[in-house]
């Protein structure tokens, strides 16, 4: 064994860290104002179909794009839904995930490749080449969007207004903050960074859409939002303790002899037993705002 | 407010709601350059239209029964159980597994039913620990506890159960504990009767026992509840036991009353979905035992039909799912009714 077999592990792990952290740090912002959204996984999956229509039609920064602007646009229906119309947050999270299963399944098939579509190198994203290795330029994004989201939920007027909303609706409310507004764009801005993350997995890291691609990180980056406690930095600590939990599978996998002592679906459990862990060993320590889940009805 | 319309409002909500989502259908299959009238009568008159196509929705609502059962039983509870996918594999496991025993026909059956029921059982086991005595939050554990189930599933099937013969599929189950057929010539099997009185049963315990009044209460109101001295910790291993069984029965009639093969595929791909399915048939059934039962035949001829709609219109089967997406998500909207009862009002006072 020598490095380099270490170096690739931190190479997957920062790979495998950014869709999770992106999501996460969304659903932070969104968790703030007290929408809890558990259509995230869908996000995930429906939006690394459109990004790939989008590179397809438009080359990798347009794909990119339009998987932000479909996780904003499921972001939009979700909140008029939940903020305005007080329907029931945990359904329509199922009816998200529920059409994105059925919808990309179908895109699929119609592009003519049943279950998988490889996208064309050309309209991937470029890596940046570094003498260590490729890297996609959204770790960068990854890395730093939690620091900006720490600052603009901590230290602006805007922010603090999402958590007022969060934590005491009718407080916020008397105070002259709009409620369902600010309920609304801080979920469609916390999906629309599950957007991008979908994007990112078809464009820049895997290079390929399955009906799979989401592989359970929605609900993953759910368990990272519980185990940060909407604190976004520690979202990013989530992301990457769970990035590098994902990673870990896939690189024990390729040492040799693994594959002929262990059978590959023992290794492939990791990440999800790794959530298991973490979420029942830090659960009871964090503190979520009173009004999550509730709809907020003016009496 | 009459009775009569508090009782038929949610079947309304649900067949308004079936409509939204059908128009959202069209309007995806429009967008991609389909008819979609010819693909909806393509649809419906297989599934709806012939006793065969009759006989398949019935076939295809068995499972989705049980799990629809499983996700109401938890919702009912205050619980959002949405390991019925991994619960089924698990069942469908458990039921060829004790389809290598000889054993006399009936009994072989009976014995099947009940270890894929256990099979289940265990299967939730853990996220009812941690939900009850950790406070987990059952999303999350049950989402882990499906991949688990998963690649498990996927292990026994390539490794353990593997048919000798055909390396495909696992092991047919013995012909001593299939479930006999109840049309021949047509996947309709005894299953079907299990599920629907299951089912019945479930209405029956949870309406008219004084453990299923408990299990609403704690769903209704948890600290009034727990004030009236329904333990929280008892009624969720209750609730999760009870979907558990019911979701690895879903397994077992899936694989015990299918021909021809009366196995799993390799990569579940004959077993995967029902437990997502069943969310939505239990949304559309409006989590009521008896609602599932209707719920479930009209997403199962969905499914029959979507099969010669492929053939017939050339849309991809699997736009009926996305149909299903859209139909829940419309059931999310409280008083789904109520708005269009504001949108009247406001139209009449604008006349006015």
């Amino acid at each position: 064994m020598n490095w380099a077999y270490f170096w690739s592990l931190f190479s997957i792990s920062l790979h495998a860290m950014v869709p999770i952290t992106l999501t996460a740090v969304g659903e932070v912002i969104g968790e703030s104002a007290g929408l809890f959204n558990i259509g995230l996984e869908g996000i995930l999956l429906l939006s690394a179909f459109t990004g790939t229509l989008g590179a397809r039609a438009g080359g990798p920064i347009f794909g990119l794009l339009a998987g932000l602007v479909s996780g904003f646009g499921i972001g939009l229906v979700f909140g008029l839904i939940c903020a305005y119309w007080k329907g029931s947050q945990m359904i329509a999270g199922v009816g998200i995930n529920l059409f994105a299963l059925g919808f990309v399944a179908f895109g699929l098939q119609v592009l003519g490749s049943p279950g998988f579509y490889t996208v064309p190198r050309a309209v991937q994203l470029p890596p940046i080449r570094t003498a260590v290795g490729a890297f996609s330029p959204l770790i960068l994004v990854a890395l730093l969007l939690p620091f900006f989201v720490h600052w603009f939920l901590n230290h602006t007027r805007m922010g603090l207004q999402v958590k007022a909303v969060g934590e005491n609706p009718e407080a916020a409310d008397v105070a002259g903050i709009p409620v369902e507004l600010t309920q609304l764009l801080a979920t469609a801005v916390g999906a629309a960074f599950a957007g991008l993350a979908g994007a990112y997995m078809s464009v820049s890291w895997l290079g390929s859409v399955t009906k799979e691609i989401s592989a359970g990180r929605g609900f993953i980056a759910l368990a990272t939002v519980v185990f940060s406690g909407l604190r976004p930095l520690l979202a990013l600590a989530g992301g990457l303790i769970f990035g590098f939990f994902e990673s870990l599978a896939t690189w024990i996998q390729s040492l040799p002899g693994v594959k002929e002592a262990v059978p590959w679906q023992f290794i492939a459990m990791i990440p999800y037993l790794a959530t298991l862990f973490v979420v029942a060993g830090i659960i009871g320590r964090v503190r979520f705002p009173k009004a999550l889940g509730v709809p907020y009805r003016r009496e | 407010m009459t009775w009569t319309w508090r009782g038929l409002r949610p079947i309304l909500e649900s067949i308004l709601a079936g409509i939204i989502g059908l128009a959202a259908g069209a309007l995806i299959m429009w967008g991609w350059g389909y008819a979609p009238w010819p693909a909806y009568v393509a649809l419906f008159k297989e599934s709806f239209g012939s006793g065969y196509g009759l006989a398949s929705a019935l076939a295809n609502a068995t499972p989705l029964i049980l799990t629809a059962l499983t996700f109401a039983m938890g919702a009912r509870a205050g619980l959002f159980i949405i390991g019925a996918e991994g619960m089924m594999y698990m069942g469908a496991m458990g039921a060829i597994a004790l389809s290598l025993l000889r054993l006399p026909a009936g009994l072989h059956t009976l014995l099947a039913l009940l270890c894929a029921a256990a099979a289940g059982i265990l299967w939730g086991l853990v996220p009812a620990v941690l939900r009850a005595f950790r406070g987990v939050h059952e999303v999350i554990s049950t989402i882990m506890f499906n991949w688990l189930s998963h690649f498990l599933a996927f292990y026994l099937v390539a490794n353990v159960l593997v048919d000798p013969v055909r390396a495909e599929k696992t092991l047919s189950v013995a012909k001593t504990s299939r479930l006999p057929l109840l049309m021949r010539g047509t996947d309709l099997s005894l299953g079907m009767v299990v599920a629907a009185g299951l089912a019945f049963l479930a209405y029956v315990f949870l309406w008219h026992t004084v453990a299923g009044y408990e299990i609403r209460a704690a769903g209704a109101n948890p600290h009034a509840a727990r004030y009236g001295g329904v333990s929280p910790q008892k009624t969720v291993l209750l609730v999760f036991a009870l979907g558990g069984a019911m979701a690895g029965l879903a397994g077992a009639v899936e694989v015990m009353g299918r021909p021809p093969t009366y196995a799993v595929y390799s990569g579940l791909t004959n077993i995967s979905g029902f437990g997502f399915d069943g969310i939505g048939v239990a949304m559309i059934g409006r989590i009521h035992p008896l609602g599932i039962i209707p719920a479930a035949i009209f997403y199962g001829g969905l499914q029959a039909g979507a099969r010669l709609m492929q053939m017939e219109a050339g849309v991809p089967f699997e736009m009926v799912r996305a149909v299903q997406g859209v139909i829940v998500l419309a059931l999310a909207l409280p008083e789904l009714t109520r708005i269009f009862r504001v949108f009247r009002q406001r139209r009449k006072g604008g006349e006015a």
